[in-house]
């Protein structure tokens, strides 16, 4: 009774080859699976604009004069940064950049206190990571003035010598992997996660309760085809129209809105199936649960509404709430934004992202025992 | 298993299903031997299909046990499904599939090989072969029966389970399927069928009568009608329908029905049905005489006995969806 995962290829088949057929028949549905994503995409494709506080940031500082002490304080006084790292090298900083720990880099050379005490100019060096230029436009635009205000205040001048003096900071930003802040460098590959969420989960949440509403699950549960080989038959298929839309977004992406591809495009590859084979499970064991088509949309955009607001893709994900990110870590798409933009945007490598991908593998074998858990051979 | 020829195919004790607290079946007993074809009667909404059920394993006694085929019903679903093939009282196969696709399918489902012989000899069968890429949904509704319990039995099960298989069939594809049963029984198979049609009932070895979740009756034609104990008289004669009102409500008269130039009475108590046709034998223009009972008058009684344990049970028996 239990041999739920028993398998057989031919049965599988079986199951592939008639879900294939059924899916080619149903034009309404093939016509969506291509026509959303272009519409999304085309409707989506404008920057959603939003002011964060308290982003991470890492000091690189091997100086402890007071000058340096003061504006990093006036920093941290703005509320926009908040140093939670101290890096003793600029590799190291670079390192907490790439992977997302932190989204600035604030470097204070060790010849500071020396310059500003000399009347040269003395340097600060700004890194912010921009591939969210939504996230980090505020905290660059203030920073200037308020590292110059507080550097005047702790050398006791007034602020209109101070101006006029040949000693004026000298604040330098690098707005990293998106020099121009161009939104639609952060929202093009976000918004690939979405339509994959949006049609995926939809279409796979059906592929029992139709089979139920038809009355064809009598006669499927009474041949001998097992929970394993229906779910893998079912949920299958669905990988291949991923596969479609991948090319129909990327694709668009690229021509349309010019969003560089930095990364290794098979780690996208790899990073974009396992995402899609954990949304066509996530689906499945929707229809596992609902027992109407119409019970089945509802729990689709039950998952879909929290998804696409507290993922990261709408609202900068350290923007959010404590609470809403908690929420937002067990959304597979907050996941697979980190590994999308951090591969396109970043050209992160495998080491950077293996966590997240982890994580995402995580939730295909999550939602697959979930849905076999929950499965019924019997019609009660 | 062997070949003993009084083996039970099917035979399970007290089966029982509640839907919610409604008792749908009610340890409902059943046995059937190997080879023999066993017909499955009772009114709509008497748990036919759902008894059905529970032997396929696609749904879960809430109390019973018993064996299919030597499986037990209750563990052993799985292998119970390999062997048996199972009808559908609803068309279930894809409407959105070819005839030949719908049949491919389940040839691939129950891995028989080469899967492309069994299919062109299935349509052969049924004389679908220059329709076999018609979408299934797209057949009349007896062509759609007639596919489906080709399909069922393609892979050779040693027990079929067919629930109204021939509701919507024309005669002659109706005796067609008949003669097949027969054959296949023949050969060894076993057949559990539920119909509404009389005469289908008597082109079964056994049959068993449900009632409301319970098992009234159970046994050849010629048993079930003996054991029932009524009595029919032929009236014959001008005016029947003024007879049949005068002797609608006498007392031993239960029931009272036209069939062509003559009116079956029928009634429990012979005595008493003698005295009410007494003064009818006495007009010269009407004849009586004692008649055979039919099994259709057995059901017509069985049916008047379980309304009163309906109305007990109040809304227990609503029509079923
Ligand atoms: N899934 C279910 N949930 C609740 N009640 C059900 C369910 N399935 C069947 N029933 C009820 O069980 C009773 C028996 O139904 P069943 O289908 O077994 O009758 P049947 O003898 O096959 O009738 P028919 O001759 O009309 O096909 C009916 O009253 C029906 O409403
Ligand atoms: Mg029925």
């Amino acid at each position: 009774m239990f041999d739920f995962a028993r398998f057989s290829p031919t049965r599988l088949g079986a199951m592939l080859a008639k879900e294939f057929i059924q899916m080619r028949r149903d034009r309404l549905t093939f016509g969506m699976i291509l026509g959303i994503p272009l519409v999304q995409l085309v409707l989506f494709g404008y920057a959603i604009n939003n002011d964060p506080k308290h982003l991470p940031a890492v000091l690189v500082s091997t100086s402890a004069d007071p000058y340096s002490r003061a504006i990093v304080s006036a920093l941290e006084m703005t509320n926009y940064y908040r140093f939670d790292h101290v890096a003793s090298s600029a590799a190291e900083a670079e390192q907490l950049l790439a992977s997302g720990d932190v989204a600035f880099a604030v470097t204070i050379p060790s010849d500071f206190g020396t310059r500003v005490e000399r009347g040269d100019n003395p340097t600060i060096l700004i890194e912010a990571d921009a591939t969210d230029p939504a996230a980090a436009s505020g905290a660059i635009s203030t920073l200037g003035t308020v590292a110059s205000e507080a550097l005047k205040r702790e050398r006791g001048t007034d602020s209109l010598r101070a101006a006029n003096q040949p000693g004026a900071l000298n604040v330098v930003v690098h707005r990293r992997y998106n020099p121009e802040g161009i939104s639609q460098y952060n929202v093009v590959p976000g918004l690939l996660g979405v339509i994959l969420q949006l049609t995926m989960v939809m279409m796979t949440s059906m592929a029992l309760t139709r089979e139920a509403e038809r009355g064809t699950m009598e006669n499927l549960l009474a041949m001998p085809a097992s929970p394993m080989e229906i779910m893998l038959g079912k949920v299958l298929p669905y990988l291949a129209i991923g596969a479609v839309q991948v090319v129909v977004v990327l694709g668009a992406a690229k021509t349309l809105f010019g969003v560089p591809f930095l990364g290794s495009f098979s780690l996208l590859l790899t990073g974009i199936l396992i995402f899609v084979f954990a949304l066509v499970l996530l689906g499945y064991f929707i229809s596992t649960l609902a027992r109407t088509q119409m019970q089945a949309m509802q729990l689709t955009f039950f998952f879909f509404l929290p998804s696409i607001m507290l993922s990261g893709f709408m609202f900068p994900f350290r923007g959010m709430p404590g609470w809403a990110r908690a929420i937002g870590e067990f959304l597979p798409l907050t996941h697979f934004n980190r590994v999308i933009r951090a591969i396109m945007l970043k050209g992160a490598d495998y080491a950077a992202i293996s966590f997240e991908m982890w994580i995402l593998i995580a939730f295909v074998t999550a939602y697959a025992g979930l849905a076999l858990l929950r499965f019924r051979t019997t019609l009660d | 298993m062997t070949d003993d020829p009084d083996e039970s195919v099917i035979d399970v004790t007290g089966l029982t299903k509640r839907f919610g607290n409604k008792t749908v079946v009610d340890h409902a007993t059943l046995k059937v031997k190997r080879g023999e074809i066993v017909g499955f009667l009772g009114p709509n909404g008497s748990g036919k299909t759902t008894t059905i059920r529970m032997i396929c394993g696609l749904l879960t006694p809430d109390e019973g046990s018993g064996t299919v085929l030597g499986f037990d019903v209750l563990t052993e679903s799985l292998e119970i499904k390999n062997e048996v093939g199972y009808m559908t009282q609803k068309f279930s196969f894809y409407e959105d599939l070819s005839i030949a696709e719908n049949l491919t399918f389940v040839a691939r489902l129950y891995r028989l090989s080469p899967v492309s012989r069994y299919v062109d000899e299935t349509l052969e069968r049924l004389g679908l072969s220059s329709r076999r890429n018609q979408l299934a949904g797209t057949l009349s509704g007896g062509w759609k029966q007639r596919l489906a319990l080709a399909a069922c039995i393609m892979h050779q099960p040693k027990l079929l389970l067919l629930d109204e298989p021939t509701a919507g069939v024309d005669p002659k594809a109706r005796r067609e399927f008949w003669d097949e049963i027969h054959e296949l029984a023949g050969e060894g198979l076993t057949v559990l069928v539920s119909t509404h049609y009389m005469d289908e009932a008597e082109r079964c070895h056994r049959i068993n009568y449900i009632s409301y979740g319970k098992m009234i009756a159970e046994g050849t034609v010629t048993d079930v009608v003996r054991d029932s104990g009524l009595v029919t008289y032929l009236v014959h004669g001008p005016r029947l329908e003024r007879v049949a009102t005068e002797l609608a409500g006498l007392p031993g008269v239960e029931q009272v029905a036209p069939f062509g130039n003559s009116l079956h009475v029928v009634g429990s108590d012979p005595k008493l049905l003698k005295r009410a046709l007494a003064p009818l034998a006495k007009r010269p223009e009407l004849s009586v005489e004692p008649g055979e009972t039919s099994l259709e008058d057995v059901f017509i009684k069985f049916m008047a006995d379980s309304t009163d344990n309906m109305a007990e049970n109040g809304a227990n028996n609503e029509i079923d969806a």
